[in-house]
């Protein structure tokens, strides 16, 4: 039985631009979120993957498609429906630095939930449960309480936010990006405590774009695109056996240890002189034909995208005038139309090449 | 050898006294190499970057030169290093992608700041950055495109084109892959890798907390800890031997494709490091460090255990002279 249900959402932005063409930052997307589970939502920048978790946030309006906690629309939830919401439902950002007012002492985050939902809370339960999610969070009391931020290292500050998710009764929690500003060091104590915690039983949405560490932690990995769901699975079946080649490229990129990337050097290596003289013999000596990209997942980094057409074709009629009204909703229903996605094997689905 | 730091220490003036960010620090780098300089945030090695071209008001050196191609680079002195800079020495900026004014278009900008450089032949250096531009994959008319029209890698890439357009001895990168997607992450790298290649840059020291980008560019990683070198050897000797215990630990603490909580717990390094306002006496690592002992509290010398293979820890030291 899912926790979170995420049925067909897409998100539509509106540039700010004179033109106002519409971008889709998500496409149709589905999934659900089991209790006890941790799915990494992995993406580059602009995949729409920080766009799922505001939505399931309740920070950003879906354009269409519904999300549903325990059988219920979030959307149809009344100001107090919300605030028991947000009892379940609870965000860690990729910034700890910008979570907390640096003028006031870091445990004041506390004190924020406190005054929402545990008003009638007597100071000594109250100070149990804040020892006992510091406790969780395998921080030592001392350490941190009565601290400012800039007293704290940044993952002392991660583990902070995440202990004041604890003190409610969270279900699930969206960390989105929460350990890329995080020293090697520190960075696999904040992931080590999400296993921790999903054995508890508390199921994750592990937002990332580093591709190891959401294979580290998840048990489930979805992989979008342009908005668009490509490849989504068992973890160990999409990392594994990866289907789709936008995957595939992904996977070549990371940058391993003990591994190195095959490099081709581009065309003959001509040595120029240093200095000012920047010299034109140079550029005489290289036959012209060498001088090609030849960095083979260069031609797909600078690859127009689906949805920058589509864009670039609306401040086209726009600046073309009259026709304009009659292209830009045809082109929006186009590019919200995502891949077919097809099951390759039992839990693990390959969206058709776009 | 191509540039190389004889006890260079730099400070932070501070209200409360001086905080020596960069701590007696010798190294040096050959013509062509790609040194990779890695530590924690804090451990100085932005300041040591930053030393080497510009120091602010706030930064002054205490001790130590730089000697590049064999000449003592003038770091004090900001008017001396006026003319080096862009033409010896270079910096590809940490936050590169904000390095760019969205003011003006990006061959505008190229063109002002040959002239503020006082480039002469300044049509034959555009030629050059335009092929370079076409060399790396990106369109030529990056030229003719404002900043926040390009997307943050080819913002990046343009940076270090711009950095190295007129060949420097020395670029210093600075958190120049950090920010940037895996494919982009790459394709950065790679281009790095490329110009050092073709001559356009002699050498190279990549600064980053990234251990896993430096195993796939760099020739040698020097790892810093606290305003001081921990270690530094050819690229494969630390990612497979580290002999310091703060490399060892960072390596270890690295998570790989293919590596799953279920199969194997990683393990983080406790503790944090000291401040550098008021440090510890010896070992800096000291109290994070499992081996630690007696002698530790005496500072361990920067010394040669292997050939090519730099430690500062008494442990090492100890089983070395064995």
């Amino acid at each position: 039985m899912s926790v979170l249900k995420v049925d067909q959402v897409s998100k539509l932005f509106r540039a700010t631009s004179r033109s106002g063409a519409l971008t889709p930052a998500l496409r149709k997307v589905s999934f659900e979120l089991k209790p006890g589970e941790v799915i990494s939502l992995i993406g580059e920048s602009g995949s729409g993957k920080t766009t799922i978790g505001k939505i399931i946030l309740r920070l950003v309006e879906p354009t269409s498609g519904t999300v549903t906690f325990d059988g219920k629309d979030i959307s149809t939830y009344s100001p107090r429906g919300l605030r028991d919401y947000y009892r379940h439902v609870q965000g860690v950002f990729q910034d700890p630095f910008s979570s907390y007012n640096p003028i006031y002492r870091a445990d004041r985050v506390f004190d924020l939930v406190r005054d929402v939902y545990f008003a009638h809370v007597s100071d000594r339960d109250w100070n149990a449960k804040i020892e006992a999610a510091l406790h969780a969070v395998t921080l030592n009391p001392g350490d941190v309480l009565g601290k400012y931020p800039h007293q704290l290292s940044g993952g002392q500050q991660q583990r902070l936010l995440i202990a004041r998710a604890l003190l409610l009764d969270v279900k699930v929690l969206v960390a989105d990006e929460i350990i890329s500003m995080l020293d090697a060091s520190t960075r696999v104590d904040v992931l080590n405590l999400l296993v921790k915690l999903k054995r508890a039983g508390l199921a994750i949405l592990f937002v990332t774009h580093d591709l190891s560490l959401g294979n580290y932690v998840s048990d489930r990995t979805i992989i979008l695109r342009h908005g668009a769901i490509v490849e989504m699975g068992a973890t160990e079946k999409v990392f594994g056996n990866p289907q789709h080649d936008y995957t595939r490229m992904l996977l070549t990129a990371v940058p391993e240890l003990h591994k190195k990337w095959q490099h081709t050097p581009l065309g003959p290596v001509a040595v120029s002189a240093n200095g000012s003289a920047v010299a034109t013999d140079v550029i005489e000596s290289m036959p012209n034909g060498s001088v090609v990209p030849a960095l083979a997942h260069i031609s797909m980094l600078d690859e127009l995208s689906h949805a920058e057409q589509v864009v670039k074709r609306d401040v086209r009629a726009f600046l073309g005038g009259t026709r304009a009204a009659s292209t830009k909703s045809s082109s929006v229903a186009v590019a919200l139309e995502p891949p077919a996605l097809n099951e390759f094997e039992p839990d693990h689905l390959v969206a058709e090449p776009e | 050898m191509s540039v190389s730091l004889e006890n260079l220490s730099v400070a932070y003036r501070s209200r409360r006294g001086d905080v020596t960010a960069v701590d007696n620090v010798s190294f040096t780098l050959a013509d062509g190499e790609i040194m990779g300089l890695a530590g924690e945030s804090g451990s100085g090695k932005s300041t040591l970057g930053n030393a080497l071209i510009y120091l602010d008001q706030r930064m002054k050196q205490t001790g130590g030169k730089v000697t590049l191609d064999g000449r003592e680079l003038p770091i004090a002195d900001t008017r001396a290093m006026r003319p080096l800079r862009m033409t010896e020495v270079s910096l590809v900026p940490q936050y590169a992608m904000s390095a760019l004014t969205p003011t003006r278009k990006i061959g505008r900008l190229t063109s002002d700041l040959l002239k503020s450089h006082k480039v002469r032949n300044r049509d034959a250096v555009l030629t050059e950055m335009n092929r370079r531009i076409e060399l790396i994959g990106l369109k030529e008319d990056v030229l003719s495109k404002y900043s926040f029209e390009l997307s943050g890698g080819m913002r990046q890439r343009v940076t270090i084109i711009l950095s190295t357009l007129l060949n420097p001895s020395l670029l210093i990168a600075d958190e120049v892959t950090s920010a940037l997607d895996v494919s982009t992450q790459r394709a950065v790298g790679e281009m790095l890798v490329e110009f050092r290649d073709r001559g356009y840059v002699k050498s190279l020291i990549a600064i980053t907390h990234d251990l896993a980008i430096l195993a796939q560019i760099a020739d040698s990683i020097t790892i810093m800890y606290a305003g001081r070198l921990a270690e530094k050897a050819a690229t494969d000797t630390i990612v497979n031997e580290p002999l310091h215990p703060y490399t060892q630990a960072l390596i270890a603490s690295l998570p790989e494709v293919g590596v799953r909580h279920d199969t194997t717990t990683l393990t983080g390094i406790p503790g944090r490091p000291p401040s550098l306002a008021n440090p510890p006496a010896g070992c800096r690592f000291r109290d994070r460090c499992p081996f630690a002992f007696a002698k530790c509290t005496e500072t361990p010398p920067f010394e040669e255990v292997k050939p090519g293979h730099y430690v500062a820890c008494w442990k090492v030291s100890q089983e070395a002279a064995k």
